[in-house]
């Protein structure tokens, strides 16, 4: 249906003028100068093609299923006076605009490109900038989100908006954005069956993506590079976390993925390099680790009470300054089959398996909760030795903590 | 002083021990890379071996030296030379061939296993430097105890204990430290303790390179001005810097009031 | 050549000098006698500058040498215990002592006359005790310095060789020069002494010739007169 109906639209456009289906030019010297007046006077299944130009308009309400094209990026200037174009039907396209100065205000939420309860949307190519909230969208399903660059100017959290928002929002695929500098770059909140792939978000105020009360979604081959921290993934379940890259969040409260009250999630195959904490974990049941690669992280893998049936498989811990940090002395969770680089065992077997089992949660860790000031003995020879006593016969540390196989090389 | 320290060096380069100090680096080098087969670990491991190993043995080849030279000393004394001189040039020929012993040693394994075309080339830089820092304080202070006790035995025990002190008890007084007064806000502290050893200097520059991501997770204010700018790298090179040139002045100032 | 006044020096509780004046001006051979302890080597490298005292001037060719070195230049010494740096040959030893001092030597004439060509290119450490000493002479006699100071020189030599230091003092003496030595060997000290000055307690209990020494003591054997007056001041 939907592709069908792209195809009319893409037919009707190129043959400039049909049955049932026309396209009105808006720019400064057409018939037409003002793309709200373009927008009233189409009927459905029209194109409006906006030229080369700026137009100061905002209030722009898509009320039927048409498209907006913009042709050599044109600008649309809200000049702050509030939300620029918010779409009410169902089948619109927005395509190759330049939206600037979206009003910010502190009562109501306004958006560059705001779609209500409409299905079959596509936005592509839109440039916004100076913005509050870029593309929000609410309970709306089967829709796209392409290719758009999304670029704010956030210092706080409490004047700025998010990149895209979903919000009660199902079937949308949100694919090849760059979101920078908003507050959450990609913000989801009661939203499922959503596929997020192939965006880049980084630099926000906030989180480079955010899951609230949001299920059977996946993300795979995103980047998230230094946000105030990466992901966080709040009160959902069945979230797949596939082959992204999680970057440069450093901070006292910065990890890579922040994972909280998660169920049945499933994190395979993805790159958690130069993080404060590459992954901080509270209150998760059956989350499955597998094939990532933690490098150079202050802290791989934090883990905060109340975590069980969780599965750390062959994943590579490389160069981490604390591999597995626990506060607790109770453990539910296997780590099993991983590399680590900091592991000392021996394989006189030959069989890629290390003879004795590593431990990856340090006693110097487990102080370092304690007192954070006791982070500068880091690397110190009196340090070591204390590890290696705790290593020998654990005190304070969960004692059946081990990867009873560690690997003898990187996966 | 420039020619003592000729002949000085002299005397080491064709010395055994410089030797054994040198075959020790190499193949603690060949042996790390051969067991890890990956630069950048092997630097990190390196790292962690450096600060307590370089700080031993520039203190023992210091006294040992000093003991052993002395009738060289005597001999230099009667002739028309400086005294501050002497001790100097023989400092710095003692700490120079230790430095150049560990740069080569160390150098040739990684050099051969692909040094400049991998990304550990910073980190292993910051290693030779810090260890090359390391030898001459430990080695000036080494001197300064040897001069200061004619009795070998003694010398030997005083150096052996201010290494084992400075690498493994002040550390353990440190955390103590730490952990009793964890009530109170301690970064200054920290920072300031780990600053007066210069073990604990050294470590603290690796960190700045190795662990920033770690260090960074704390919140302290001190801290993170510490760590999250340059000031940490420059305030920590300037305070080894001033570490290394304090043992020479004592040396220097020592020697002129010693008799032989 | 060498004036000091009230020169003291104690090692902890140990008083070594006590007060020593001794003025040198002629050229000429002087001993430096007295009991073990007495502070015979303690004086010496107090001129030389090793031992910093505790009190009193000592001044070398007229001026103090208190904070200085370049009067050392003018100085020959030949230090009591012949040890030397063991990973040297003893041409290197003996060409760094020259490139050191920065003076003309005759290192040749005195290797060729101790008989040390076999040895030039042995290491130090591998030596034997004369050899050493021989060593240790050239080093002392190679540079032509108005003062020498030969602590102990005869150590370890072999009646051939004693016979030519004898003649090497001799040599020194004949263009004028003044040696302080100090030795334990009388006989050697009857020979080639002008001038006797003994230290007892830290103190010089006696200066003047062998001559005058044997009037005091009444004794005619001048190792006699020496063992005598030690005892004198424990009998007067």
């Amino acid at each position: 249906m939907n592709i069908r109906g792209l195809f009319i639209l893409f037919f009707c456009t190129i043959t400039g003028s049909g049955l049932w289906a026309k396209t009105i030019e808006v720019c400064y010297s057409c018939e037409v100068a003002s793309v709200k007046e373009a927008i009233a006077m189409a009927s459905d299944y029209d194109t409006v093609l906006v030229k080369k130009g700026t137009y100061k308009e905002y209030n722009l309400v898509i009320d039927k299923p048409m498209t907006l094209l913009g042709k050599g990026y044109p600008v649309i200037d809200g000049e702050d006076k509030g939300e620029i174009i918010t779409i009410t039907s169902d089948g619109v396209t927005v395509d190759g605009l330049f939206i600037i100065n979206v009003g910010t205000s502190y009562t109501s939420d306004y958006a560059a490109i705001r779609v209500i309860k409409s299905k079959n949307f596509l936005i592509q190519n839109v440039v916004l900038e100076k913005l509050f909230f870029g593309i929000y969208l609410e309970k709306s399903q089967h829709g796209k989100v392409y290719n758009n660059k999304i670029v704010g100017d956030a210092v706080e959290e409490f004047n700025s908006g998010n990149g895209i928002q979903l919000w009660y929002c199902q079937y949308v695929d949100i694919d090849g954005n760059i979101v920078q500098h908003v507050r959450d770059g990609i913000y989801l909140e009661f939203s499922d069956n959503i596929n997020i792939s192939n965006n880049r978000s980084s630099d926000n105020v906030r989180y480079g993506l955010h899951f609230m009360f949001s299920n059977n979604d996946t993300y795979q081959n995103n980047v998230f590079e230094n946000n105030g921290a990466g992901v966080a993934v709040m009160f959902s379940k069945e979230i797949k976390m596939i082959d992204n890259i999680f970057r440069k969040n450093w901070g006292p409260t910065s990890y890579g993925l922040l994972l909280k009250e998660i169920n049945d999630a499933e994190i395979r195959g993805n790159t958690f390099e130069d993080n404060t904490t590459g992954i901080t974990v509270e209150g998760t049941n059956r989350v499955r680790y597998e094939k990532n690669d933690f490098i150079n992280n202050g802290w791989a893998l934090k883990v905060r009470g109340a975590c069980y049936g969780n599965i750390v498989i062959n994943n590579n811990f490389l160069y981490n300054s604390f591999d597995v940090s626990y506060n607790s002395k109770l453990n539910d969770n296997v780590f099993d089959q991983n590399f680590w680089s900091s592991y000392t065992g021996y394989d006189l077997d030959k069989n890629g398996i290390g003879d004795v089992p590593y431990r990856p949660v340090k006693l110097f860790s487990y102080i370092v909760n304690r007192t954070p000031e006791t982070i500068i003995m880091l690397r110190s020879l009196f340090m070591d030795i204390i590890d290696f006593s705790e290593k020998v016969s654990p005190v304070f540390t969960p004692d059946k903590l081990i990867d009873a196989n560690p690997l003898m090389k990187k996966l | 002083m420039l020619k003592i320290l000729k002949y000085s060096f002299y005397d080491l380069m064709r010395s055994r021990w410089s030797y054994v100090y040198f075959l020790f680096y190499l193949l603690l080098g060949f042996v790390l890379l051969f067991l890890n087969n990956d630069l950048s670990k092997a630097v990190i491991t390196l790292m962690n071996v450096i600060i307590v190993l370089v700080p031993l043995i520039g203190t023992i080849f210091g006294v040992m030296y000093f003991y052993n030279s002395r009738e060289f000393i005597e001999l230099l004394l009667a002739q028309p030379l400086k005294r501050s001189s002497i001790f100097l040039g023989q400092f710095f020929g003692v700490a120079t061939s230790l430095t150049l012993s560990l740069m080569l040693g160390l150098g040739i394994p990684f050099v051969l296993y692909g040094l400049f075309k991998s990304d550990a080339i910073w980190n292993f830089s910051l290693l030779l430097v810090t260890g090359s820092f390391l030898t001459f304080i430990f080695t000036g202070l080494a001197f300064n105890i040897a001069l200061s006790n004619e009795n070998k035995i003694k010398g030997f025990g005083y150096a052996v204990l201010l290494w084992l002190f400075l690498a493994v008890i002040y550390d353990g007084l440190f955390l103590l430290s730490l952990i009793i007064f964890e009530e109170y806000p301690l970064d200054t502290f920290s920072l300031a303790a780990a600053m007066a050893n210069p073990i604990d200097l050294s470590r603290t520059l690796i960190l700045l390179k190795l662990d920033i991501s770690a260090l960074l997770g704390y919140t302290g204010a001190v801290f993170k001005q510490f760590f999250g700018t340059n000031s940490g790298l420059i305030i920590s090179f300037g305070l080894l810097l001033l570490w290394a040139i304090l043992p020479i002045w004592s040396l220097s100032y020592k020697s002129r009031r010693k008799d032989f | 050549m060498i004036g000091i006044t009230d020169l003291h020096k104690k090692y902890g509780k140990n008083k070594v000098l006590t007060g020593v004046d001794l003025d040198i001006t002629n050229g000429g051979i002087y001993a430096i006698l007295g009991p073990n302890g007495s502070g015979k080597t303690t004086l010496i490298k107090s001129v030389l500058g090793m031992v910093i005292p505790d009190a009193g001037d000592i001044s070398v060719f007229d001026s103090s040498i208190k904070g200085k070195w370049k009067y050392r230049k003018e100085i020959n010494y030949l230090p009591q215990i012949a040890n030397f740096p063991n990973n040297l040959s003893v041409k290197e030893l003996i060409q760094m002592i020259i490139d050191l001092r920065q003076k003309p030597s005759e290192e040749e004439q005195l290797i060729s006359l101790l008989e040390l060509e076999p040895f030039l290119d042995k290491k130090l450490s591998t030596l034997s005790g004369g050899t050493k000493q021989k060593v240790n002479i050239v080093m002392a006699f190679m540079f032509d310095s108005p003062l020498m100071i030969l602590d102990e020189p005869t150590t370890g030599l072999d009646p051939a060789s004693l016979i030519q230091l004898k003649e090497l003092i001799q040599k020194e003496k004949s263009k004028g020069k003044t040696l302080l030595i100090t030795s334990h060997i009388m006989q050697f000290v009857e020979e080639v002494a002008d001038e006797i000055v003994y230290l007892l307690e830290g103190n010089i209990y006696f200066q003047g010739s062998i001559k005058e020494l044997k009037e005091k003591t009444k004794e005619k054997d001048f190792e006699h007169a020496i063992a005598a007056i030690a005892n004198y001041k424990t009998h007067a």
